[in-house]
């Protein structure tokens, strides 16, 4: 295919899913603003207004970040990991495979599809978190990498997800007892040096924490773990992923024999 | 004359250990309307998953009009259109959207798309449908549209598998119209069918398929002489009877 054919590919398999994205609105966008309003009005203001400050910000100031990294992570995995699997499921998947799209694009073209619903997701949570604080953006260029990188890492989870799934149970089995844990134990609520130091080093096996910090240093510029370390996990991460996703197309495990 | 497919001593093992094809060796002419017949599980279907990159083969050799499955598979998927049995559409799609879609996996603009989908759907009978939930379609117009996506990139191979199951006489009458009108424009045409009178009406050439060999390969005409039957059904269930005997 000449580039300009792969452009026009990619193009149908973005307008599709941007369609779908605001399609079912009420099952993509809504849920997790809904959700962290919650998040915002219980922890932030009922029972944040009863703790102490952290690194010196108010504590719903200091859970906004986490929060909107929390709906980030679930939503653009649960944008690919659904897509791709009901691709699988009705077929549909077939036609992408017959067609002359090279595996990079297909993997190219869910990947963007999950990082575009979760920057939107992140535009609306943060708009909402606007309503309880105020916030400034201590650094837009990490603000914005992280952010990306994380959508990113995990929409190629999703992905990865959706290629194992046979069935329904197979793509909620992850995000329920993987990914909420993760997410719960990825230093949202929380600073890790609240933790005695055995706690902590069991806290940094988590990549989501990396994710979190990263992002809580655009929007504070506080952070537990080191900025390098941080963004040296989670490219390591999504190359790791993206090597993963490789062998499995250039396999068709999961959707091939 | 190009051969529109070129299979050389092709072979499928799946992981349980089933072989499913035995070292096929099968050539399509350009422009052929052609069957490809056997029982269920007789490797008809394995053999169109190779072609198409649906299944990895275990070895051997396959080109689609002189474009190798391995080593020049994105041409190869150029010219290959395929029909499959089962309707594996996106249920929640209108059939504009589900085959202008399809024409954007080729590279075709979406302008382009639209155009070439309106012609397909009008010339289907499908035009008035095409803002409405597929899933909502009749089985013939659900089989139609399945043909409209599958020749929507202007395919030079069209793989057809079962493409009339569950369709009524009448319309089935008028897919065999209009598979012998784009066979006549120049697309080649490869038909799997449990229907032998359609494969007999529609097919020049044929090939028998039995536990993953090539058991027959002529003219439709030539096997039909060589047994002296007039029905094709009949000298099928000769071969296949005889097959079982061995």
């Amino acid at each position: 295919m000449t580039s300009i054919q792969l452009w026009n590919a990619f193009y149908t398999m973005m307008r599709n899913d941007i369609v779908r994205i605001l399609r079912i609105w009420s099952q993509t966008l809504l849920p997790p603003v809904v959700t962290t309003a919650l998040y915002f009005v219980v922890f932030g203001t009922f029972i944040g207004s009863q703790l102490a400050p952290i690194h010196g910000y108010k504590y719903i100031q200091f859970i906004v970040p986490g929060l909107i990294m929390m709906s980030v992570i679930t939503s653009a995995y649960s944008q690919v990991v659904s897509t791709f699997f009901f691709a699988k499921w009705t077929k549909v998947l077939n036609e992408m495979i017959v067609s002359p799209m090279p595996d990079w694009l297909i993997i190219a073209s869910y990947i963007t599809g999950g990082v575009l619903r979760g920057l939107l997701v992140a535009i609306l949570v943060l708009g909402v978190s606007l309503f309880f604080t105020h916030l400034v953006v201590y650094n837009v260029v990490v603000l914005v990498v992280a952010i990306v990188l994380t959508s990113i890492i995990f929409s190629l989870a999703g992905l990865i997800n959706g290629v194992f799934a046979n069935g329904f149970d197979s793509v909620s089995i992850v995000p329920t007892f993987v990914l909420t844990p993760l997410t719960y134990l990825g230093g949202i609520f929380y600073s890790i040096q609240q933790f005695s130091p055995f706690w902590q080093k069991v806290a940094m096996l988590n990549p989501i924490l990396y994710m979190v910090n990263a992002f809580r240093y655009g929007f504070l510029g506080i952070t537990d773990i080191n900025l390098v370390t941080c963004f040296g996990v989670l490219i390591g991460v999504m190359v790791v992923f993206m090597a993963v996703l490789a062998y499995l197309f250039r396999n068709g495990v999961g959707f091939k024999n | 004359m190009a051969k529109g497919i070129e299979v050389k001593d092709l072979r499928k093992t799946y992981a349980g250990g089933t072989e499913a094809l035995k070292g096929v060796t099968l050539s399509v002419e350009e422009g052929d309307f052609f069957a490809l017949l056997g029982p269920n599980g007789a490797g008809k279907s394995t053999l169109i998953s190779i072609l198409t990159s649906l299944v990895n083969k275990t070895s051997g050799e396959a080109k689609v009009f002189g474009a190798s499955i391995d080593t020049d598979k994105s041409l190869a998927k150029t010219y290959i259109g395929v029909v499959p049995q089962e309707f594996n559409f996106d249920i929640f799609g209108n059939p504009l959207n589900i085959v202008a879609t399809q024409a954007g996996y080729y590279g075709i603009p979406r302008p382009e798309a639209i155009a070439r989908t309106e012609e397909l759907l009008k010339e289907l009978g499908l035009w008035d449908k095409r803002n409405e939930p597929a899933q909502g379609l009749s089985g013939g117009m659900k089989r139609r549209l399945m043909i409209a996506r599958g020749l929507v990139h202007a395919p030079k191979l069209l793989i057809l598998d079962e493409p009339t199951a569950g369709v009524d006489v009448e319309m089935r009458r008028s897919m065999w119209e209009f598979l012998r009108k784009l066979n006549a424009q120049g697309t080649t045409i490869v038909l799997t069918t449990h229907y032998l009178e359609e494969a007999e009406d529609l097919c020049r050439n044929i090939a028998i398929i039995n536990k993953g060999e090539i058991v027959v390969n002529e003219s439709m005409e030539g096997l039909l002489n060589r047994h002296g039957k007039e029905k094709l059904e009949n000298v099928y269930i000769d071969i296949i009877n005889g097959e079982k005997a061995k």
